[in-house]
């Protein structure tokens, strides 16, 4: 038994409960002469003429009947309503006829349904997954055999050899700073590294470096730093002379 | 013997009607008179011929299978004659057991579809997610898309719906304004009530 069903012999109506509502919800029928309770009652008995409980029915009355008591209490209070909320009753109204109307077509829509489902008990069909479609066939374009044998001539031309000069170190010979560094040590006992290397580039500088390592591990030369970063001293060593013994040799033989 | 057979053959429509009945044998979704006109590489107004001849062969009554128009297109289904039998050895899952909330939801997206669960929760009132994530699963919707401005998945309802309901179009259903039609309906019964009503 549909809520909205519900026959209602009231004072100021007498008729359906939906019609009530549609009445009231186009003012054409004034809420503050219809017995809300006596709407309730009137559900209940014909609730308790049933055993079942129908909870969708229930439910269904209480929302219509909750709508009802608001609009009421908006008509009845309408100069103090105003602080309750913003919402025009009017439009309030409005809306809730709205929503009424829509969910019931959408419950008219339903029950079509179920109908149909109904009526069509008896439709047997086969039901499952498509076969697969064939593999859609490529269609090519007519190609010039030429074209193809450029492209295979391009690929199989010898790639020209790559210059890999630019990535070449160039060492100087580490002779050439043995024999300046011993010419100057003939000339003076002791000098700074910083300044004979001073406006060399930082491969030469190095090679120098290597050349000076070299004059120690012979014992020509002792090297000193005051501190990391300070300037290399270098300093011919007394005790070991051999390259100038040797010139002393020649020259005494 | 000989003779009616040979003309059977002869008969290029009626080769084209047998070559239909194989397609929608092997096939299992309805087939579009598109679809019949490309896998036999002739023309629609010819297969549609063709078609007449054979929903008159298989016709209801006459066949225990039946061609009929469903889901924008073809399929063979079985006669009324034979669903008890088919009863015993087959069951119907996509549609059993569908609840009233289903139906509702099956309602709103049949008839505002693609539309978002949160559109239809709105409209019914209630969460509409099992009821949707069910009816999926049933094949019945399916996704269709974005919501542009939210972002919620849409959905549609499937051709399977339009086939589980005999259905051979959406706009087979009943129109919204016609089930809902209260304002009339209640202008009416207003009416009848005034007349009765005394002044």
């Amino acid at each position: 038994m549909p809520a909205r069903e519900l026959e209602l012999d009231l004072e100021a109506f007498e008729g359906p409960f939906d019609l009530l509502l549609a009445l009231v919800l186009r003012d054409e029928l004034d809420l503050a002469e219809v017995d809300v309770a006596g709407v309730v009652l009137a559900f209940m008995e014909r609730l308790a003429e049933r055993d079942e409980l129908d909870l969708d029915a229930c439910g269904e009355f209480l929302v219509l009947v909750a709508a009802l008591l608001e609009l009421k209490a908006r008509a009845l209070l309408a100069g103090e309503a105003a602080d309750l909320e913003d919402l025009d009753p009017a439009a309030a109204a409005e809306e809730l006829a709205q929503r009424l109307a829509e969910y019931r077509r959408i419950k008219e829509a339903a029950a079509w349904l179920a109908e149909r489902l109904e009526a069509e008990r008896e439709r047997y069909f086969r039901l499952g997954p498509a076969p697969l479609a064939p593999a859609p066939e490529r269609r090519l374009e007519q190609q010039d055999p030429a074209a193809l044998a450029a492209a295979l001539r391009a690929l199989a031309a010898e790639p020209p050899a790559l210059s890999l000069a630019h990535l070449e170190l160039r060492f100087p010979p580490v002779e050439r700073f043995l024999s300046r560094f011993r010419a100057l040590l003939l000339r003076r006992s002791r000098f700074d590294f910083d300044s004979e290397v001073d406006g060399m580039t930082r491969l030469e500088q190095a090679v120098a470096f290597l050349a000076l390592l070299e004059l120690r591990k012979g014992g020509e030369i002792e090297l000193s730093q005051a501190a990391p970063f300070a300037p290399i001293r270098i300093q011919r060593n007394a005790a070991a002379k051999p390259e100038r013994r040797e010139a002393w040799n020649a020259r005494s033989a | 013997m000989e003779r009616p057979l040979r003309l059977v053959a002869a008969n290029p429509l009626d080769r084209l009607a047998r070559t239909l009945e194989a397609l929608l044998v092997v096939a299992s979704q309805p087939l579009s008179v598109a679809e019949l006109a490309e896998a036999t590489g002739d023309d629609a107004e010819r297969v549609e011929t063709a078609l007449g001849l054979l929903s008159e062969r298989f016709h209801e009554g006459r066949s225990g299978i039946v061609l009929e128009k469903v889901a924008a297109g073809w399929a063979f289904r079985a006669s009324r004659d034979a669903a008890e039998a088919c009863g015993r050895l087959f069951e119907r899952p996509v549609e059993r057991g569908l609840s009233a909330a289903a139906l509702e939801t099956l309602a709103v997206i049949a008839y505002l579809g693609p539309c978002s669960r949160p559109e239809i929760a709105r409209l019914r009132g209630v969460a509409a997610d099992s009821v949707v994530a069910g009816l999926v699963e049933r094949g019945l919707i399916a996704e269709a898309g974005r919501d542009q401005s939210v972002g919620a998945v849409r959905y549609r309802v499937t051709p399977l719906f339009e086939r589980v309901f005999g259905l051979e179009s959406l706009s087979e259903l009943p129109r919204l304004d016609d089930l809902g039609s209260e304002a009339e309906e209640i202008r009416d019964r207003l009416e009848s009530l005034a007349e009765a009503r005394p002044a």
